[in-house]
């Protein structure tokens, strides 16, 4: 035990000696928590819009006034003809253009029935289908209220659950610490592991009465703390900056944080039995690990839409479990009864990368 | 004299590659043996073998009385290690490196302290102990790094080409420590390039192609291959490999 002491005292002063390594520990997840929650942000509010108004009745007017009130979108832009429209699209000041006919009064008064056309700018797709979505919507309300039904007479009541106002913080919060404590476990772990390779004093430590797995144990040891004091951080920030709820059990959340934390030492100490140097250490983690947690774990792009070969990926990917458990616990509150598939998930591979790496291990021997 | 490092036909074998080749010779107490050979003869096998790394293939070995496959523990808390690839942790101080490598032996407290106070008095170290050792020079490292390697009290010291890089007059000084602790009776495992050290040591090997192809005191070797110095008998050895290769 004083012999593991020794090893621990040893890797912490390695850790607060390192000024990249301190960067990645305290500087990248506050950075990251910023640029996503501040400057990525995906939130629909504030879409510029242009109105084309050429009916001189009430009812556009009211309409129009509708959709401003509703604070997703902002005129930027009234234009006085049809043939504004392409200009004002290439200009772009606007993102949507709502167009009156002239008729529209007129025939809404004898048909029962007109026409408004919403242009969209569709080379930003998702803002055209959100737009377009959003003003139908309130169309359709605005109908509703009037007396005036919808041609098929079935109305359409949506509820956003779990996140009534969709905020996108819902979704990048527990990204960021997937990604963080991918980095922090799996990147830092590897590459402090190789170094010990590189500079030679791993083959030190192994003539040293230190066992192997006291080593990899006291290798992980202070990036398990570190990682779970910076999963708190990031989560205290996302709950008290930028309001994501915590309905769950506090105490199933840290286990989640444990558990994935674990996986991805494991990953971590696994990259480093295969690897020689610092350097390949850190590249095989950025191109194997943090890469496909970017892109395929749900954290960017929706798993549902990737192609079948990119979902199957998705799976075999902890921070794809990880995210599922963080919303499942903290936005919807779920039990353990609700979420033991995705922690088994975890565990199952975390056994599969020890397992993988005792035997590759054994194999230097 | 007691013998401290007994190996008898001691064999390695990687697939049909074999690395050391039934190696027999005895190590006494307080010697200072050199094991010499060209790149890839098998000398670093040897001493993963017996210094409970490496599991032999087939034959014995003990060193300071275990045996080196079935009580590796045990040799390993008796046994000393320095190589001159390993120069202590550069990010830690010298204290925090005598510390770390008392503590991974299980020397307690107190021992760490009376022994790390015998390294500083020894080295004069009192005015850098709390420097970092990458900002200590290099003939300094390796006389720490020597020292710790026995911060443990071992019976026997591998030195792993430990003068590599160093000017003559630190190798000198870095001698006078292994004689220092050659006669406190520890006993020291060398290997070497450099040939004058060779005739430094009691006595010598040299292995060629995984077998002990030379065993004697430096004079012994030198009178039985007709030649002047170490470097001759090395050079034979070492020029009778290449021919038959």
């Amino acid at each position: 035990m004083k012999k593991f002491y020794a090893f621990v005292q040893k890797e912490f002063y390695h850790i607060f000696r390192d000024t990249r390594t301190m960067m990645i520990l305290f500087a990248l997840p506050i950075a990251l928590v910023v640029i996503f929650g501040y400057a990525l942000n995906n939130d629909f509010k504030n879409i510029p819009i242009g109105i084309l108004n050429q009916s001189k009745g009430q009812t556009s007017e009211k309409l129009i006034h509708r959709i401003i009130g509703s604070g997703y979108f902002v005129v930027e832009q009234t234009l006085e003809k049809p043939q504004d429209i392409p200009k004002a699209f290439k200009s772009g000041k606007v993102k949507l253009v709502i167009f009156f006919p002239t008729n529209f009064q007129q025939e809404l008064y004898h048909a029962k029935k007109a026409q408004v056309q919403l242009i969209a700018d569709a080379s930003d797709i998702n803002t055209a289908i959100n737009t377009t979505s959003y003003v139908s919507g309130i169309i359709g309300d605005f109908n509703t209220e009037n007396g005036r039904e919808n041609s098929a007479g079935i109305q359409v009541s949506t509820r956003m659950i779990f996140n009534q106002r969709l905020l996108s913080v819902y979704l990048f919060i527990p990204g960021v610490i997937a990604l963080i404590l991918l980095i922090i476990s799996a990147l830092l772990t590897s590459v402090t592991l190789a170094r010990e390779k590189e500079t030679g004093t791993l083959e030190l430590l192994s003539i040293s009465p230190i066992s192997p797995y006291m080593i990899i144990i006291g290798k992980v040891i202070p990036y398990l703390i570190l990682s779970l004091l910076n999963s708190f951080l990031i989560i205290l920030l996302g709950i008290f900056v930028f309001g994501l709820p915590m309905v769950g059990s506090v105490a199933l959340l840290i286990l989640a944080c444990f558990v994935y934390t674990v996986a991805s030492l494991s990953l971590g100490i696994l990259i480093s039995t295969r690897v020689e140097t610092q350097q390949a250490a850190m590249f095989a983690s950025l191109v194997s690990l943090m890469m496909p947690t970017m892109l395929l774990s749900g954290f960017i792009f929706p798993i549902e839409s990737l192609p079948l070969p990119l979902q199957v990926i998705s799976n075999i990917i902890p921070a794809t479990h990880f995210i599922i458990l963080i919303k499942s616990i903290m936005i919807k509150g779920a039990g353990i009864t609700l979420i033991w598939k995705p922690f088994s998930i975890l565990i199952a591979m975390t056994a599969v990368f020890i397992l993988v790496s005792i035997q590759s291990l054994k194999r230097n021997k | 004299m007691e013998t401290v490092v007994k190996v008898d036909q001691l064999t390695k074998k990687f697939g049909s590659f074999i690395a050391t080749n039934a190696i027999s010779f005895e190590v006494k107490k307080g010697e200072i043996f050199g094991f010499l050979g060209a790149n890839g003869a098998g000398k670093t096998t040897a001493m993963r073998m017996l210094s409970g790394l490496l599991t032999p293939t087939s034959g014995e070995a003990s060193v300071a009385g275990f045996d080196v496959a079935t009580q590796a523990e045990l040799v390993k808390q008796n046994i000393g290690y320095m190589s001159q690839k390993f120069s202590l942790y550069e990010d830690l101080t010298i204290q925090e490196n005598i510390d770390f490598y008392g503590g991974i032996y299980g020397l307690s407290r107190q021992e760490i302290k009376d022994r790390s106070k015998g390294i500083v008095s020894k080295f004069q170290l009192e005015s850098v102990i709390h420097k970092l050792v990458k900002t200590i020079p290099l003939g300094w490292k390796q006389k720490l790094a020597f020292a710790l390697a026995l911060i443990h009290k071992p019976k026997v010291v591998f030195l792993d080409e430990p003068t590599g890089g160093v000017d003559p007059i630190t190798r000198r000084q870095f001698w006078d420590l292994i004689y220092e602790a050659a006669n406190d009776g520890v006993t020291i495992f060398i290997t070497t390039h450099y040939m004058d050290e060779a005739e430094y040591c009691d006595r010598v090997s040299i292995m060629v192609d995984g077998l002990i192809k030379a065993l004697g005191t430096p004079s012994e070797l030198k009178t039985s291959f007709q030649v002047d110095s170490m470097d001759a008998v090395f050079q034979l050895l070492a020029r009778g490999t290449a021919n038959k290769i």
